[in-house]
This record gives structure tokens, C-alpha cells and sequence, in this order.
């Protein structure tokens, strides 16, 4: 084939890709900005209003209120949730009899998800016929109101985060049983103990891994919106009006287009902004087999 | 000690370790399987039994006609077909647009394709909310709300997750296979269509159960969406459930998360493989 050939050929096959991407990607995101510019109301035809929107943005209480949620819940449950699902996964992958089942139990949760997963959390966290508190009470305690109480609802969600990690330890786990035996076996041989094989090997050879999961998972944890829509409308008192919760309210809700756009387009900056920084700041952490980081 | 064989430690310490290993991953598990397991027998309880403290962990009373009258009480049926319909278009979308967009990614040379492929990975980082609002508008100016044209039609136009993971396994097909065939007077079309995708076959299913298992917990875009009744999708349908009922059902409600999960376990059951396969190959989770 010749390179006109294959130009053609190569653009006739992703051209539905290109399409969607001007349709569905680049014109939403560049007009979401010129929305935010305004205060369109999904009625009227939109007036420009400068950057009132986002001056507004500062002043509001549920704007600070929901970053401080979604930062919350963020900050706990993804670290936790890496955390955990790399145990598990370094648990599933030493000698142990019954490996398979061990790995069904564990990843079993996830398939429940979405609302059903919430549904079943709301009934878990029923303060006064749910599992949890009858649980605390055998060991004594007196357990908290859950999704009821200001102070416990997003911790309440972030537990309930925890039975997802299934997802994170398959992934791990493959990553574990993709470092070479000799490299172990070499570590072995010149003495190193499980800390040292740890933090030498095992570590390094998974790192890339674990910053790709780290900036899913950031990246997730920031859109989180199904738990605050079917478990707790956003309460109690905001405790769990997460961000997209509030843009959504802001704009289906409320029909303010405008400063749900100003929103919209603070979380993609916000986004793009974390995912360079772990980028850049992880660099020299990250070991990339076979090639120089850059 | 006998040459290309390790051993971390002496015999007894490796014996105890493993163990050990054995007797917390038994914890592990029974801690992660306590809430399907709740979620079960409450959906086994009598009525009067769910609001009863202590609860108990096996029922006094298995009601299994609550898995029967979910249907009434819920009309539940409906709504699971609106879903299965939905989920089953955007999967059919999904498959067709991802793989013509991923053979040409893997195929051919041009200029401007490493910067293309570049955006499509991007393009994976953009947040829906940031551009669900200028879908609305455009969705809504074509008079396409409250149908599920603007669930179903974007997905016919490649799913940047979806790309990555065909483009991986296209370029894992040897060459030769598409020079014979093009020696033999194929097409680009008929070479896509007769060998790459036949040889695909695991990749495609994997793409198939992941796309079906996203659409089917997908809330947010039905949600803004879907506006009469008739027209919701099982999400909507179980997440009005907890401000419906004075008192819940909790039972009933068990039953129709059970009901929902289904086929994602289903699917879990009888395609393990590609699930690993798939999870691994795009490190993605939902």
C-alpha cells in the first residue's frame, strides 16, 4: 500500500471516532465554557455575563461545602482502596491452597455495583435494624446513626468503598505475577529479606501500575454521584453533596446552565491539573521497563 | 540446595507463613461475602422479620415468594427490559465503532496518528459531568429527550476504552495474515470484517461484557435524561425505591438489587476469563 493509500484507509476507519470526538467531546467542552459565560437557563436564550459565574462560585457556601466532601471522601477512600486491594492481592499471590476461590470471594463484591450496591449499603447502614449497628452492640457499642448523622455519612460511604477493591486486586495481582521469577530469585540470592524485596523489586516492577490506578481512581472518586443520589439526596445538612451531586442539582434541578457550567469546568481543570502533577511529581518514582522515563 | 530453586526461608517458617496467609485470607473473605450474604436473606425475610432487632442472620421463615411478587409490588419487569434494551444497543454500538476505529489505529501509517491516538487517551480522562451539559442542550435542540437516543447513538462513535483495548489485541495479529488476504484481492473492509474481527473473537467479548456491565449501572445519564415513567431504565427505577415507601421494604428492595445484579454475576460466572483479561489489559475499573 502506498502512503496515500494508507492515509486514506486509516482515516475512513476511525473517521466515526473523529466525528463523535468533534461532537460529543470537543464542541461540549469548548461550549460548556462559553455556557459558563452566561446565565443560561435551558429556557431563555443565554446572556453574557463575564466571569459572574465563577466570582459567584466563591461566594457560595455549597460550592466550598461540596470540595470539601468530594476531597474528603477522595483523600480516604482511594488510598485506603489501593492500599488494601495491593494487601490482597500480595496475600493471594504468595503460597497459599485454595487461591481461585480466595479470588472469586474477594472480587464477588464488585459485581454488585452501582445503584443495587447502594441500596444494599442503605439497608447495611440502617441505624436502627441494620447489620452494622447490631454488629457494634454485640462488642458494646453504641453505633452511630450512619447516613443519618452529618459527621458519619462520609465515612459511612468510604467504608462501603472498601468492598469494591476486588477490581484493584486482580489488576494487581496480575501485575505481581507479571515480575520475572529470576529477579526475586536473584534478590533472594544475595540476601534480601521481605522489606528489601519489597521495596527493591516488587515495588519498582509495579509501579507504573499503581500511578495508573492512583489517577483512575483520583479521577473516579472526583465524579462520585450515585451514592449521594440514591442513598442520602446530598445530606444530611450538604454532608454529602459532593461535587457533581451539586452540578447536577445546579443544572437538572435548578436549571442554572450557566454556573453549572462554571462547575463543570472548574472539575475538568481540576482533573487535567491532578493528573499532571502525579505525573510530574511521580516521575522519578515510576520505573518503566526498558525506557527512559520522560 | 538444587540449582534454579529458592526458597524464602527455612521449611517450618514457609509452612507457618502460608498458614497464616490461608487463615487471614478465610477472614478476608468472609468479611467481603457478610454483605451479599445480608443481602440475601433479607431478601429471603418475612415482612415483620426485617424490622426486628437483633436481626437474624438466618431467617426464622424463607419466603421465596418474595423473588415472585417483587414483580407486582415493583412492576419491576418493564423496567428491567428498558434497561436490557438500552444495554443491549450501546454493547452492539460499542463493538461495531471501537473495532473499525481500533484496526485503523493498528493498521495503517499516517501522518497525525500518534497525536489522534494521543487524544483518544485523553479523551478517557475527560469527566462526563464536564460535558454532559452541552450534550443536553445539543440532545435537547434535536428533540431527542426523554428518548434513549442520546444514551444509545454517542456509542456508536467508538468508546475511548474500548479503542485502547482492540487496538492492543490488532496489533497482536501478524501482518502476514492481512498481506495474504490482500494478495488475494480483499478489501480493507472485507479484510477487517473476514479476518480481523473472527480472529478477535475473546477481545470482542471482553469489550461486549464491560460495555454491557457499564450501560447497565449507568445512572447519572438516564437520570437526565428519562423523564416519563414508562421510559426508565432499572437504575432510576431502584434509586427512587428508598423515598417511595414510608416504611421500606427492605425485603422487596433486596430482591430487586439481587434481581438487577443478576446478570453482571451471570456474566461474572460464565466469563471469567475475559473479565481478568479485561480488567488487566485496561487496568480500568468502573
Amino acid at each position: 500500500m502506498n502512503k496515500k493509500e494508507q492515509n486514506r484507509n486509516f482515516f475512513l476507519f476511525i473517521s466515526p471516532w473523529i466525528i463523535g470526538f468533534l461532537l460529543f467531546t470537543l464542541y461540549p467542552v469548548v461550549s460548556s465554557f462559553y455556557f459558563s459565560l452566561t446565565d443560561y437557563d435551558a429556557t431563555r436564550a443565554p446572556n453574557f455575563v463575564g466571569l459572574s459565574n465563577y466570582i459567584y462560585a466563591f461566594q457560595d457556601p455549597v460550592f466550598a461545602i461540596s470540595i470539601k466532601a468530594t476531597l474528603y471522601y477522595t483523600l480516604l477512600s482511594v488510598p485506603l482502596g489501593l492500599l488494601l486491594s495491593l494487601v490482597f492481592a500480595m496475600l493471594l499471590n504468595a503460597n497459599v491452597a485454595c487461591k481461585g476461590a480466595f479470588r472469586t470471594f474477594m472480587y464477588l463484591p464488585s459485581m454488585i455495583s452501582g445503584v443495587s450496591l447502594s441500596l444494599l449499603w442503605s439497608w447495611i447502614f440502617n441505624p436502627q435494624f441494620g447489620i452494622a449497628n447490631y454488629l457494634l452492640s454485640l462488642m458494646h457499642v453504641q453505633g452511630p446513626l450512619w447516613l443519618m448523622d452529618e459527621n458519619w455519612a462520609v465515612p459511612s460511604l468510604i467504608i462501603m468503598s472498601l468492598w469494591t477493591t476486588g477490581e484493584g486486586m486482580v489488576i494487581f495481582l496480575a501485575a505481581l505475577q507479571g515480575i520475572p521469577k529470576s529477579l526475586i530469585e536473584a534478590s533472594v540470592l544475595d540476601g534480601a529479606n521481605w522489606h528489601h524485596r519489597l521495596w527493591n523489586v516488587t515495588m519498582p516492577m509495579i509501579s507504573p501500575i499503581f500511578l495508573f490506578q492512583l489517577i483512575i481512581g483520583l479521577i473516579n472518586s472526583f465524579q462520585v454521584f450515585t451514592q449521594a443520589f440514591v442513598m442520602t439526596k446530598g445530606g444530611p445538612h450538604y454532608a454529602t453533596t459532593f461535587y457533581v451531586y451539586n452540578i447536577y442539582q445546579n443544572a437538572f434541578m435548578n436549571f442554572k446552565m450557566g454556573y453549572a457550567s462554571a462547575l463543570s469546568w472548574m472539575l475538568l481543570i481540576a482533573v487535567m491539573l491532578v493528573t499532571w502533577f502525579i505525573f510530574k511529581f511521580t516521575n522519578r518514582f515510576v520505573y518503566y521497563q526498558g525506557g527512559e522515563n520522560n | 540446595m538444587k540449582e534454579g530453586y529458592v526458597r524464602y526461608g527455612n521449611k517450618t517458617t514457609t509452612r507457618v507463613m502460608s498458614i497464616v496467609t490461608f487463615l487471614i485470607l478465610v477472614c478476608l473473605s468472609c468479611i467481603m461475602l457478610l454483605p451479599i450474604f445480608v443481602m440475601l436473606t433479607t431478601a429471603l425475610k418475612p415482612a415483620a422479620e426485617i424490622f426486628r432487632f437483633p436481626p437474624t442472620f438466618i431467617p426464622n421463615q424463607f419466603v421465596f415468594s418474595n423473588f415472585v411478587t417483587v414483580f407486582d409490588k415493583l412492576n419491576y419487569l418493564p423496567y428491567f427490559f428498558n434497561s436490557l434494551f438500552v444495554s443491549s444497543c450501546i454493547v452492539v454500538g460499542t463493538i461495531i465503532s471501537s473495532s473499525l476505529v481500533a484496526f485503523g489505529f493498528s493498521r495503517y501509517n499516517a501522518r497525525g496518528k500518534n497525536i489522534l491516538f494521543m487524544l483518544v487517551m485523553s479523551a478517557l480522562m475527560i469527566p462526563y459531568p464536564s460535558v454532559m451539559i452541552p450534550q443536553y442542550v445539543l440532545f435537547n435542540n434535536l428533540r431527542w429527550v426523554n428518548t434513549y437516543l442520546p444514551l444509545i447513538v454517542p456509542t456508536f462513535f467508538g468508546s475511548a476504552y474500548m479503542i485502547f483495548l482492540l487496538r492492543q489485541f490488532f496489533s497482536s495479529i501478524s501482518n502476514e495474515l492481512f498481506e495474504a488476504a490482500r494478495i488475494d484481492g480483499c478489501n480493507e473492509f472485507k479484510i477487517f470484517w473476514r479476518i480481523a474481527l473472527p480472529l478477535s473473537k475473546t477481545a470482542l467479548a471482553t469489550v461486549a461484557i464491560f460495555s454491557f456491565m457499564w450501560s447497565w449501572d449507568d445512572l447519572l445519564s438516564p437520570v437526565i435524561y428519562l423523564s416519563s415513567m414508562d421510559k426508565y431504565t432499572l437504575p432510576i427505577l431502584l434509586s427512587g425505591l428508598t423515598s417511595k415507601f414510608r416504611l421500606p421494604p427492605w425485603n422487596t428492595m433486596m430482591v430487586a438489587a439481587l434481581y438487577s445484579a443478576t446478570p453482571c454475576i451471570l456474566l461474572f460466572i460464565f466469563c471469567q476469563r475475559y473479565f481478568v483479561e479485561g480488567i488487566v489489559t485496561t487496568g480500568i475499573k468502573e
